[in-house]
């Protein structure tokens, strides 16, 4: 090789650094002078909007802070890019996840306790808030997360299709057999589709521990540390479930959350299951003249509480941290709490929300608004267990084998139990 | 007799054959048929095909509105041609190097290329992105494509492509006095031309369409390429809105769509002459 | 040895210029492949050798084959891993067949080509994530499309990515029409590139045009088939897109794969040293079949 050809080569080497370089410089831009808040959204409507014109709120009445609010998709891909900025040495400051996620925040040492965060402030704003909304959010008699898109799971049902079923607009079903015998009844009206739909491919475990609740079992421990998934009434809550769908009350096999709004919106199905988070967004699209419901009772009446908390990250810097839990504490203060229930459909996450001026209207205007929030008389917690998720991971696998006839409940539960067994063992020591 | 008969028949199954072919074509132009027909229209009217159903621009409004689409735009751009250049560049040079220069211990440089043929790194999600944490790159355009600047397939193929070059060629060229990068430069990388068009297609396909990777390691939107901009904003969880999706996806893919309208035949022939050996 | 150091080695009378030559040869050669080479090393060789670090350390510490136990126990493992298999085999030579069929199609002299060529193009364009979310509008039961078009029929209507039996398939027909556009072009370019003569031979020697394709036209595009079977087979043991999308893996896991598996493991449950575990398994999984398909390309190399 000639000389002048080597020099060449030696001269491409820094080249491709050179690309690589301008690549990294482009892509890092921003200002770090913020706080960075990491956001999902798991129901309907133009909610980003909404979060950006909060913060923009902020920003204006808290000169010296800037939230940059990051959409980071599900509340599973949140959690991912919560944890994987965490690792990298760049965690966001404040994080909307999953209520469930306290126990695995706290595992890997990636929140702070408000009372720490604001030491030396008066904290005792954070005992304004429903007691229900808040056993997935203390722990060690600290706040670790407060409330923001907090929910329970409600019944909504389409009040023509009652009528065309000769059923009464006014009394949706309250118990677990007028819950079958009307889908049926509304099924054979016809008209729609189904008579019931209750997801199952996505937050199937939630769903389910509302019947298992109904059937009165609490799947999983106040610690976190065990589950009872294969419990006698877990078992017998599933079975009704599958036979909902052999009798032909909900669609065979496993049903899309995604699309299950958009089912019942469409008329296709008569009545649904899902996050009181989504009643705005149907409240703007239904067609037709819709109610909602508590849920059906078994032995007992209730719904487990769902939604996310905000977190406050342990950045070591103790005044981000600080400036982050103001931020979280000014999100869920009454004003908030009111606009950001009234946009989506969220329960207000304490009573000062409800005695808003604007909630106050909305819920006059609207009385179907607080059907969620009285159903907190009757909650279960969310279903939060140390292990990441594996372990409901495994509930919702087993619901999905049992509803899609590859198992039976008791087959497939059992499975879930020695999953969540597994995963469980190293923290019941 | 037999004649007639035997075309009868292959006149039949030619208008079969056309058949098939427009059913077929039509089935595949049906995604895209929809996310027009949706885009246009409102949410109430998304799954419903009246043909009298009011027409809007509104989701594409809303949609651009919704998500920075020209940034991941950009960044998509820059993502996927960054990697090729990169990539050929690389590739050229290491495959000229096995096709072309005995060195001692090309055997074993070659089998440690060619573990990369067989995982790609996009399986290599979890460690590389401890990888990625460690050199501090997490979050930018860089980390998404580093791990695709060298690519075990080019090498390759644009081997075999320089292993087919006539001798005689090199040899001339080495009489003029052409030195070795020169020549690869002159004889090999013109000769090698189909396999570059090739490789190139497959490359930026491959990029154009990547998600995991890239959802794994990017946090910004400042950082996102287009598919992650899309996946969050098409989010399954937060109950599916096709006339929005719809239109972002026509915002992306109108102008690839447009260009490949415009320039079908030169894209076509000049794709036509490369060919593959 | 080989040309090109013979001919130098001719070319230097003095002894003693061969041994220069190939210490040069050698630093030469060796700086041409170092840059692709480091880039492999860093993000292929490496995270290899972390995986089979991971894969049998324990997360605090310490030699344990405890994640290797749970994976032989792993009935979602065994689940995906069986899927998985089931992908390739049916999307690989489905969409090679359906892709050579339409550009055959559009290589012939039917009517409304540029038309056809367009439709079967498009799937290239549309990025896997846009495409994933309106094939889950054409899924939805009873108003997407298919169950109206069943309907229309006086058929039922299915839920075809709730059912285990159908989600996969439905996740393969994806694939199959993501595929079958793109490698359409390959299929294009080597028929364009076919000289004329060989038909009109055929044709006068009163070939029928069954058996010209069946010794002439096939046989010619056997690279480009052995091309597009590599970027075919690696694509479906890293193509999750589409599930990510339309299933995330379900109903009880009936439509995942490997590394849609993998990903979940090592980004919702974090585990890994269990993510090591599994990534070591594609990984074999996919030496062994690259051996296999390496044996049949050598062989072809061979012939050349």
């Amino acid at each position: 090789m000639s000389i002048a050809s080597r020099h060449r080569l030696r001269a491409l080497a820094p080249l491709a650094f050179a690309a690589l370089a301008a690549l990294s410089t482009l892509a890092r831009a921003a200002d770090p002078v913020e706080l960075q808040l990491l956001f999902p959204i798991a129901v309907g409507g133009p909610l980003t909007q909404i979060m950006d014109k909060l913060t923009a709120r902020y920003h204006a009445t808290h000169p010296g802070v800037e939230v940059k609010a990051i959409y980071s998709g599900t509340y599973d891909e949140t959690m991912t890019k919560a944890r994987a900025q965490f690792k990298a040495g760049q965690p966001p400051d404040v994080l909307i996840a999953s209520a469930v996620e306290l126990f695995n925040l706290r595992d890997l040492d990636m929140i702070v306790a408000y009372e720490d965060a604001l030491k030396g402030s008066d904290t005792s704003w954070t005992k304004r808030f429903y007691e229900a909304f808040m056993v997935n959010s203390t722990q060690d008699g600290k706040t670790w997360g407060l409330p923001f898109q907090r929910s329970t799971i409600i019944q909504y049902y389409n009040k023509d299709a009652f009528r065309k079923a000769g059923l009464d607009p006014d009394h949706p079903p309250a118990t677990w057999e007028e819950l079958r015998d009307m889908a049926l009844k509304l099924r054979d009206a016809g008209g729609v589709k189904f008579g019931l739909q209750i997801p199952s491919d996505n937050f199937g475990d939630w769903l389910f521990s509302a019947l298992a609740w109904q059937n009165g079992l609490a799947l999983v421990s106040p610690d976190g540390k065990h589950a009872y998934f294969n419990d006698p009434r877990a078992v017998e809550a599933l079975q009704y479930w599958v036979d909902l769908g052999k009798a032909g009350a909900v669609p065979k096999g496993s049903v899309s959350w995604a699309t299950t709004p958009k089912d019942f919106i469409e008329g296709k199905v008569a009545m649904m299951w899902t996050t009181t988070g989504n009643l705005t967004n149907v409240r703007k699209q239904a067609k037709f003249d819709f109610g909602v419901s508590p849920l059906p009772a078994h032995r007992q009446p209730g719904s487990p509480t769902g939604g996310a908390n905000l977190y406050v990250f342990k950045t070591g810097d103790t005044a981000k941290e600080r400036a982050a839990a103001e931020f979280a504490k000014w999100m869920s203060d009454p004003e908030q709490a009111a606009e950001w229930s009234i946009a989506t459909g969220y329960v207000g996450s304490s009573q000062a929300a409800y005695d808003t001026p604007a909630m106050k209207a909305y819920v006059a205007s609207f009385p179907a608004a607080v059907v969620a929030r009285d159903q907190l008389a009757h909650y279960t917690r969310s279903l939060g267990l140390h292990g990441n998720g594996r372990a409901t991971a495994a509930l919702s696998d087993a619901i999905q084998a049992a509803l899609t006839g590859t198992k039976t409940p008791k087959e497939a539960l059992d499975g879930a139990q020695k999953t969540a067994d597994g995963v469980l063992a190293r923290f019941q020591k | 007799m037999r004649t007639t008969d035997s075309t009868r028949w292959t006149g039949a199954l030619r208008a079969l054959s056309a058949a098939a072919a427009w059913l077929c074509a039509l089935a595949w132009l049906a995604p895209l048929a929809y996310a027009l027909w949706a885009s246009l229209h409102g949410a109430a009217d998304e799954t419903r095909f009246a043909l009298d159903a009011p027409w809007t621009l509104a989701n594409f409004v809303d949609a651009w509105h919704a998500a920075p689409f020209g940034r991941y735009y950009v960044n998509t751009v820059l993502l996927v041609l960054g990697i090729l250049v990169v990539q050929l560049v690389l590739s050229t040079l290491a495959a000229y190097a096995f096709a072309t220069v005995p060195f001692r211990g090309n055997g074993v440089a070659f089998w440690l290329v060619l573990v990369q043929l067989v995982i790609a790194p996009d399986v290599l999600i979890s460690e590389n992105y401890n990888t990625m944490a460690k050199l501090g790159l997490v979050d930018t355009l860089a980390a998404i494509g580093l791990p695709f600047f060298a690519s075990a397939f080019a090498i390759f193929l644009l081997r075999q492509a320089f292993k087919a070059v006539p001798k005689e060629l090199d040899e001339a060229a080495e009489i003029e006095g052409c030195s070795r990068l020169l020549r690869l430069w002159k004889v090999y990388v013109p000769l090698a031309r189909p396999t570059y068009v090739a490789f190139a297609l497959v490359s930026v396909a491959a990029h154009w369409n990547m998600l995991l990777w890239p959802i794994v390691v990017t946090n910004r939107p400042e950082s996102r390429p287009l598919t992650v901009g899309l996946a969050i904003f098409a989010g399954q969880e937060a109950g599916v809105s096709w006339s929005m999706l719809s239109a972002a996806t026509v915002i992306i893919i109108a102008p690839l769509l447009v260009a490949f309208l415009v320039f079908q035949r030169q894209f076509v022939q000049s794709f036509m002459r490369a060919g593959i050996r | 040895m080989s040309r090109t150091s013979v001919i130098a080695a001719g070319a230097a009378a003095v002894p003693g210029t061969a041994a220069a030559r190939a210490r040069r040869d050698t630093i030469g050669g060796w700086a041409l492949v170092a840059p692709s080479l480091v880039v492999i090393a860093a993000f292929t060789l490496y995270p290899v050798v972390l995986s089979l670090v991971h894969a049998f350390t324990a997360p605090r510490g310490g030699v344990t084959l405890q994640q290797v136990h749970a994976m032989v126990d792993d009935e979602v493992l065994h689940k995906v891993f069986v899927n998985n298999l089931v992908f390739a085999a049916v999307t690989v030579p489905a969409s090679i067949v359906i892709a050579l069929a339409m550009a055959l199609w559009v290589n012939g002299k039917i009517r409304g080509r540029a038309f056809l060529r367009l439709a079967f193009f498009t799937p290239t364009v549309l990025p896997m994530v846009a495409a994933a979310s309106i094939w889950l509008y054409f899924y939805t039961p009873s108003y997407g499309p298919i169950d109206r078009l069943l309907h229309v029929f006086g058929l039922p209507g299915h839920n075809w990515l709730g059912t285990p039996e159908t989600a996969l398939p439905a996740i393969m027909v994806v694939t199959i029409w993501k595929e079958a556009g793109f490698f359409m072009i390959f299929y294009l370019a080597g028929l364009q590139n076919m000289a004329p003569e060989l038909e009109e031979a055929s044709r006068l020697e009163g070939a029928s045009a069954w058996y010209h394709f069946r010794r002439v036209t096939l046989p010619l595009l056997m690279p480009t088939t052995l091309f597009v079977m590599v970027v075919a087979m690696t694509a479906s043991f890293k193509q999750v897109e589409h599930i990510f999308v339309m299933t995330r893996g379900g109903p009880d896991n009936a439509s995942s794969l490997l590394l849609y598996y993998i990903y979940k493991v090592a980004f919702t449950f974090y585990d890994e040293h269990y993510a090591a575990v599994l990534t070591l398994v594609l990984v074999a999984t996919l030496l062994l079949l690259a051996f296999l398909q390496f044996r049949v390309l050598e062989r072809r190399i061979h012939y050349r």
